[in-house]
């Protein structure tokens, strides 16, 4: 602290912005911190803003959650409706129900607030969807990342239940149903079901509780979560620094882009005014869950076409096709048709989330990675991700079984029969299609860098053959398409030493090499053209 | 992770060759490093870059309209005035004046901003040198001696009673909180076994709150009753509709192919559960010539000419049927509560 006292005795007089900064800087070290981080490289890439997506749509939310609070009313009692939306007048409906009328009618720009809150929703769990795939595909998980996968997948799935307690809260006819769904489904689990049920709805359903406990978790508990996890989320990205796509003058060891302070400040924090005002947009022109148009809930009533909110879907499809198994046995049912859908659920998710983990022990990798895959040079991880996206939207088309039998005129039963089958037998063509497709795309990498690129341009030959010239490389593109590691299959080794005594191999790591020949045996990728390839074609005679 | 067995040199990792490349002198796919800058037009013509600038004040002052465009929405425009917009239809003006304003505000502040990042902000590469997550051995080193001596200072490896005790004291407080959720609901008990149903409780149509006589329910007609006595305004009536819910249809008596269906039916008029069995939504589609009825949430389809089995969808087992008979004065009543529980199945079903 000599400097500052140095400095003091000095009579020039700073600006008052420079004065501001020093008292905050005494008090909080903010020099110290913009030191680190004023001036930090943010490398550019489209596929990094829809990180940004997610997280200015979950401020969105927040923004216009708190509004919504002012006039929400979280209360199941029973009132009569004499708002201003004549077809309901005289009804009996929740003051859960009325508030949200009295938003949606009543208050001025109530019911933009209220579709932008929702419409921000279904962005910011399709975002988390989309970035999650973009970091899978490029292998950004892999270490120092993997904590902050984890981080990420977690806010997927609590942003999931945060959306359902959310569009549960306004009591109408469709949240209801869903309620209802997800009631039966409790019941289902052996045991407890009945007993988590009675705790959840505080008695029977609907009873008088779930909007009021709901509230409560919708708004703080899981926000609350979800908050100090995207604030985790976004340190870790900062610690770590970015991720880049290899290319000229791009290492492990170095992040190349544009600094924080101006160009990212002004990128970023504009990005976030075009995701707000296409949200606002979208608001003012799409009317989204219209429950003036669904009415009140009540337990004996129903619409048809019924459907959750889309991130629910892949659920709504397990519950659909799930043949209606029952075992009744020694005076207990064990509702099988309900509890295996309520258990396969979560395990959807895990499948993806696991991966990093696998693929991390399969290679025994401890190196740190900063520099992307491309999707085609790490074939089995790509089509893992392409089997496990087929098997979420084969679970979404199950989901809206109903929807696609009106839609397209085709039977509801020949669906149900399609997705029960291509439940088990689409990841698995999905996976073989994108594994051949990322070999043929490395093939044509190294034959780009082996022969150039077509360049379009016919020549005839003397001897009137026709051939098309191909142009050579520059060294940047010969660059970035080899700069990729291939890592190649783990090796047993012997298992009878010199002596011929047998050596013991552990069934894990027996399953360790298993895994690790499929994922870069000589089927799961092409060798990358090497220096010695290149020179002896490009030194020799001309090439065609 | 353990590899005992496998040589670390057979690991992937260590076969991997993309570093080594740099080594060779002559590589043709050497790392060339950081293409020189480009300039863009704005770099070199100032009229170009007042171009920019001005475009990007327009996307400003625009933004400064729109809001003020939003404040007079919010003040002209009537909360129930609707207006036509091609090819939406019938919308609320207001909603459509505020949510355009604001997000043309919003817009026109992020293009200006991003256009002015593109355009006029250098756009020089920079290389920034990454730093090793992992902390050198000297400090992991230094961490690790001063969290032996933190832990010898505390003697908690030597005093194994205090450990033992805190250990015990911190697993058993939390069970405070869980004993506290006790009072969140009621037990099962068998609440869920019964209904508001019982002998001589007449069938209540749920659209003229009559109730019903035999003479009410036409063959292809599906009718929806509730128990007497049970009124909307009732505290309990949701939880209560959400057990007693009825659907009444007459079959022609030959049709009925189930012995106990019929027996249980009046003159072919049968009353199920509403509720469905998979998961509880309220069975609503009809189908009038086979007496499907089919359940719109998840399409559970029950026959009600064979004792409402299931014929399709993810139901595991038939819809309750409840006993009905008529009383002196010609009314449709029950003969009971139903034999089961209705809606989705439970452990305790049996």
């Amino acid at each position: 602290m000599s400097t500052t006292t140095a400095s003091s005795t000095e009579k020039r007089k700073a600006p008052a912005g420079e004065r501001v900064a020093d008292w905050a800087d005494g008090r909080l070290g903010i020099y110290s911190l913009a030191k680190a981080n004023m001036r930090k490289i943010f490398p550019d890439h489209w596929s990094f803003m829809l990180g940004e997506i997610c997280l200015y749509s979950f401020i969105i939310i927040i923004l216009t959650g708190v509004y919504l609070t002012l006039f929400f009313h979280p209360s199941m009692n029973e009132v009569e409706y004499h708002g201003s939306y004549v077809p309901l007048q005289g009804q009996l409906m929740s003051e859960a129900f009325n508030s949200t009328m009295h938003i949606s009618f009543d208050v001025r720009g109530g019911l933009l607030i209220r579709q932008i809150h929702h419409w921000a929703a279904l962005i910011f769990v399709a975002a988390m969807l989309v970035h999650m795939m973009r970091v899978f595909f490029t292998g950004a998980f892999r270490k120092p990342r993997e904590v902050n996968w984890l981080f990420g997948f977690l806010l997927l799935v609590l942003g999931m239940f945060t959306g359902f307690t959310g569009y549960s809260l306004p009591d109408d006819l469709l949240s209801g149903t869903g309620v209802r769904f997800m009631q039966g489904a409790v019941l289902s689990v052996p045991i407890v079901g009945t007993y988590l049920s009675m705790f959840l709805f505080g008695g029977e359903f609907p009873g008088g509780d779930f909007v009021a406990r709901f509230y409560s978790v919708h708004i703080l508990l899981l926000p609350g979560i979800m908050l100090g996890l995207v604030v985790a989320h976004l340190i870790l990205v900062f610690y770590h620094k970015h991720t880049q796509f290899a290319g000229p003058g791009k290492t492990n060891k170095n992040v190349v882009g544009m600094p924080l302070l101006p160009v990212y400040m002004a990128k970023a924090g504009g990005f976030f005014f075009l995701v707000f005002g296409v949200i606002a947009a979208i608001s003012a022109l799409a009317s989204i869950n219209p429950i003036w148009a669904l009415g009140p809930y009540r337990p004996d009533q129903v619409s048809t076409g019924a459907q959750p909110d889309w991130y629910m879907g892949f659920s709504e499809g397990l519950i659909r096709v799930m043949p209606g198994w029952e075992i009744n046995l020694w005076g207990h049912t064990l509702v099988l048709g309900v509890f295996i859908p309520l258990v396969i659920f979560p395990l959807v998710l895990v499948a993806i989330a696991v991966w990093p983990f696998i693929e991390s022990w399969v290679t025994g990798d401890k190196r740190e990675h900063h520099i992307l895959d491309r999707p085609r040079n790490a074939p089995t991880r790509t089509a893992f991700g392409v089997a496990w996206l087929t098997w979420y939207f084969v679970l979404l088309i199950g989901g809206g079984n109903d929807l696609w039998a009106t839609h397209f005129h085709l039977s509801i039963n020949s669906i149900t029969w399609f997705v029960r089958i291509a439940f088990f037998v689409a990841p698995v063509i999905a996976f073989i299609i994108t594994k051949r497709i990322c070999l043929g795309l490395q093939r044509r990498d190294k034959d780009k860098v082996l022969h150039g690129r077509e360049s379009g341009i016919i020549k005839r030959l003397p001897h009137g053959e026709f051939i098309e010239v191909h142009e050579p490389l520059s060294q940047e593109q010969l660059h970035t398409l080899t700069a990729h590691e291939q890592n190649k299959p783990l090796e047993l080794g012997p298992t009878v030493d010199e002596n011929g005594v047998e050596r013991k191999v552990k069934g894990s790591q027996k399953l360790r090499a298993k895994l690790s020949q499929g994922m870069y045996g000589e089927d799961s990728q092409i060798p990358k053209p090497t220096a010695e390839e290149y020179k002896e074609i490009t030194s020799g005679h001309g090439h065609h | 992770m353990s590899s005992q067995d496998i040589p670390e040199e057979n690991l992937p990792v260590a076969q991997a060759d993309g570093a080594d490349l740099e080594k060779h002198g002559d590589n043709p796919f050497a790392d060339p490093g950081l293409p020189p800058h480009e300039h863009r037009i704005q770099d070199i013509d100032e009229r170009a870059a007042k171009r920019s600038e001005r475009t990007v004040a327009f996307l400003f002052t625009l933004s400064m309209l729109a809001t003020i465009g939003f404040i007079a929405s919010y003040v002209a425009f009537p909360v129930d005035k609707s207006i036509y917009v091609w090819p939406i239809g019938h919308i609320s003006a207001l909603n459509f004046a505020l949510g355009m304003t604001l997000g043309v505000a919003l817009f026109c502040i992020g293009a200006g901003a991003v256009h002015w990042a593109r355009t006029l902000m250098s756009d020089e590469e920079i290389a920034d040198e990454r730093h090793a997550i992992e902390a050198p051995p000297e400090v992991k080193a230094k961490v690790l001696a001063d969290f032996k001596q933190g832990a010898k200072e505390s003697a908690i490896g030597r005093r194994k009673l205090i450990r033992n005790t805190m250990f015990g004291a911190l697993t058993l407080v939390p069970l405070s909180g869980v004993v506290l959720l006790r009072d969140l609901g009621p037990l099962p008990e068998d609440k869920l076994r019964h209904t508001l149903w019982a002998k001589g409780k007449l069938l209540v149509n749920q659209n003229t709150n009559e109730p019903l006589r035999p003479s009410d329910v036409a063959v292809g007609s599906l009718t929806f009753a509730k128990p007497e006595g049970l009124e909307e305004h009732d505290h309990d009536f949701q939880t209560q509709i959400a057990k007693a819910a009825l659907m009444i249809v007459r079959i022609e008596p030959d049709d009925i192919k189930d012995k106990q269906e019929l027996e249980w039916s009046h003159e072919g008029i049968v009353a199920y559960s509403k509720i469905c069995t998979h998961v509880g939504c309220p069975i609503s589609l009809y189908e009038q010539q086979t007496h499907h009825v089919l359940c719109p949430c998840h399409q559970s389809t029950f026959d009600l000419t064979d004792g409402a089995r299931v014929i399709f969808g993810p139901a595991g087992h038939a819809l309750p049927q409840l006993r009905i008979g008529v009383n002196e004065e010609g009314y449709l009543q029950a003969l009971g509560d139903f034999e089961e529980p209705v809606g989705p199945a439970f452990w305790e079903r049996g």
